[in-house]
């Protein structure tokens, strides 16, 4: 297969009646998906975009509820040549505001040539679009015609090459949404051959489980893309009804027989904390041969955990597996071996903090244990740098940096952040690491990006969020995040100085930036501190200091 | 026993949901629409309610359209209880 249209066209006519998805929507029966039904609907959408004037290479962005039109307007996109891209929808929390605002700052970067959404949110865009912009089409589910048989040998999409760009990727927030992750047919098959090898993808008996949205790499690629494309059954389930009853993934997996399923540290212990007895009646995880843990740090506790609330249920311990993804290698770094567990390491804890090396600890006090992320995937090659780029010692942390035949082609329209992200052809993760035969050790972070529950939150957008409000000074407030080992993931913080040192004063400010950043973020801000004048730590060109005043901060709560 | 009930909702989510025991829930004040309580939190919630007040509150109706504030909760719990 050299595109995802030849993909797509060998699907349809090898097997048209097999189902490519099991779609389930709470309080609905679940609706199975074949390849017919899916590139018939799909169909409709490539004739509405080529009826709009969208011309193949364009953009057309997405942003769609769990569903349906959601499927079919992403393969339509496809069909016809045009490079979709899905946003995530506007939440109830959300303030339409910043969503707009948002939106049109994408719009600025990406020119995308049409929006698909639904009527309820159409208001929302249309003001979001300003005169003389990129968008020719805001498309409604609709008005598309309807579904038919594609004639393959005409739709515009067969004259894409494996060069050409299939979709763009992004991540959330002001900051993330300027960095579209422009991907290459090419590329993604080339990620799919590699990671299908390294979790030894059974087409005839895989059944894939998942509860991701689908703009983020891991659902994308990993639960939607792999399936689809490389003919395995997908169960497929929403984030908002996950989130509300965590136990349908498991139901769903006994249910399918699912085998393969993806997602954040945090879900494992969500999974594990808030799951009835009464939900998990005939439940049977005994199928469930990867349960892959990948998107944020990955921890050793919360996989016992899950382990032990669901072993009762037929959960094998060689199930729990980890992987170390980012977008711009489309997906996989590294996968662990599925036919053991991840491999732990104990390390001494005062090396690792003050020398920044990985010494096998010899006594218990002093310890810290390690769980591997696995080894590079056969197309992608890692290395461990200091800060001049050279390759360090195993046992030794430095920055991950890699190259495969599987990178990005580039950060749609911003040549700028592209050729910054790479050295001499490898590109810079931001992520600290370590190696030790041949197992990759993820441990910290260079660049200061907060993972909250698998999602990207950059703290320069929360702190212009908190000068938004009344009372604060710009410059003299501080976001990070701190670990969280009960929910499994990372919280954030904010720290902003005060003059008035009354208390009600400082209470009714953290009140009203606890508000305001939590109605124009993507997370819950919960964390929030007042502090006098020249309590927050600068660095020497007058930037607030993350990593020392989060030291700082955790010294002061004790 | 409204005000108990509002009271008893209040100090879960001040002590357990926001990890602030001395912040302070108006009856009206909007809960999700507003992001005070998250998705993640949503399930506690309802955890708590179902152990404390004896009645479920089924995973589609945790959303603002079926209750935004202590006052629209309680009230949901007393139609359960009276069911």
């Amino acid at each position: 297969m050299s595109t995802f249209f030849d993909a797509l066209r060998n699907h349809y006519e090898r097997h048209p009646e097999k189902t490519a998805i099991w779609l389930q929507i709470a309080r609905r029966a679940d609706t199975p998906i074949t390849y017919r039904r899916l590139l018939e609907n799909a169909h409709a959408y490539a004739q509405a975009y080529a009826a709009r004037g969208i011309q193949p290479g364009e953009v057309v962005i997405l942003i769609l509820q769990h569903g349906e039109a959601l499927l079919a307007a992403f393969w339509g996109a496809v069909l016809h040549g045009a490079i979709p891209s899905i946003l995530p929808f506007l939440t109830e929390k959300l303030s339409p505001q910043r969503y707009k605002k948002d939106l049109t700052a994408l719009i600025g970067v990406t020119r995308p040539a049409a929006i698909v959404t639904y009527p309820e949110f159409a208001p929302v865009v249309q003001e979001a679009l300003t005169p003389n912009d990129s968008v020719r089409a805001v498309l409604l589910p609709a008005e598309t015609p309807p579904p038919s048989p594609p004639d393959f040998s005409r739709l515009a999409g067969r004259l894409r090459q494996p060069e050409d760009i299939v979709l763009l990727q992004h991540s959330s927030g002001t900051t993330g949404l300027q960095k579209g992750v422009a991907l290459s047919h090419r590329a993604v098959f080339n990620q799919l051959q590699a990671y299908s090898e390294a979790i030894r993808l059974d087409r005839a008996r895989d059944v894939i489980v998942s509860w991701l949205p689908l703009y983020h790499d891991m659902g994308l690629i990993a639960s939607f893309l792999l399936p689809v494309l490389e003919g395995v059954p997908l169960v497929l389930m929403s984030p908002f009804d996950w989130v509300r009853a965590p136990y349908r993934l498991l139901q769903a997996v006994s249910h399918y027989r699912g085998t393969l399923t993806w997602m954040p540290n945090f879900a494992y212990m969500f999974c594990a904390q808030k799951i009835r007895d009464r939900h998990l009646e005939g439940v049977d995880l005994s199928s469930w041969r990867a349960v892959i843990n990948c998107s944020e740090p990955v921890r050793p506790e919360s996989h016992q955990v899950f382990y032990e609330r669901f072993q009762p249920y037929g959960l094998r311990y060689t199930a729990l597996q980890t992987s170390y993804a980012m977008a711009e290698n489309t997906f996989a770094v590294t996968q662990s071996d599925l036919s053991r567990p991840p491999v732990l390491d104990a390390i001494q804890r005062t090396a690792f903090l003050t020398q920044h090396r990985a010494i096998p600890a010899e006594d218990e006090s002093d310890r810290l244990v390690m769980m591997s992320s696995g080894r590079p995937i056969a197309n992608t090659r890692v290395r461990i740098v200091d800060d001049q780029g050279r390759d360090v010692p195993p046992r030794t942390v430095g920055e991950i940096a890699i190259r495969s035949n599987c990178m990005l082609t580039g950060y749609y329209n911003r040549p700028d952040l592209t050729e910054k992200a790479f050295l001499d052809g490898w590109y810079l993760t931001g992520d600290y690491g370590y190696m030790v035969d041949g197992e990759l050790f993820v441990c910290g972070r260079k660049k200061e990006i907060i993972i909250v529950g698998g999602k990207n939150i950059y703290p320069q957008d929360i702190e212009s969020l908190v000068y938004e409000v009344p009372g604060t000074h710009p410059g003299r407030a501080v976001a990070f995040g701190i670990d969280d080992p009960h929910t499994g993931t990372e919280e954030v913080v904010v720290v902003a100085e005060s003059d008035n040192p009354d208390p009600t004063f400082r209470q009714n400010l953290a009140l009203a930036i606890q508000q305001h950043v939590s109605k124009n973020a993507p997370i819950t801000l919960r964390r929030v501190l007042i502090v006098d004048r020249q309590w927050i730590i600068k660095t020497s060109s007058g930037k607030p200091a993350r990593t020392a005043n989060k030291a700082k901060y955790l010294a002061h709560q004790g | 026993m409204t005000a108990e009930m509002i009271s008893t909702l209040a100090h879960f989510i001040a002590e357990e949901i926001l990890r602030q025991p001395n912040r302070e829930i108006a009856a009206t004040e909007p809960l999700i629409s507003s992001g005070l309580i998250d998705s993640l939190s949503l399930m506690d919630l309802a955890l708590f309610v179902e152990d404390t007040f004896g009645v479920r509150i089924e995973d589609t109706e945790l959303n603002a359209d079926t209750f935004d504030s202590l006052e629209a909760l309680a009230a949901l719990i007393q139609r359960k209880q009276g069911q």
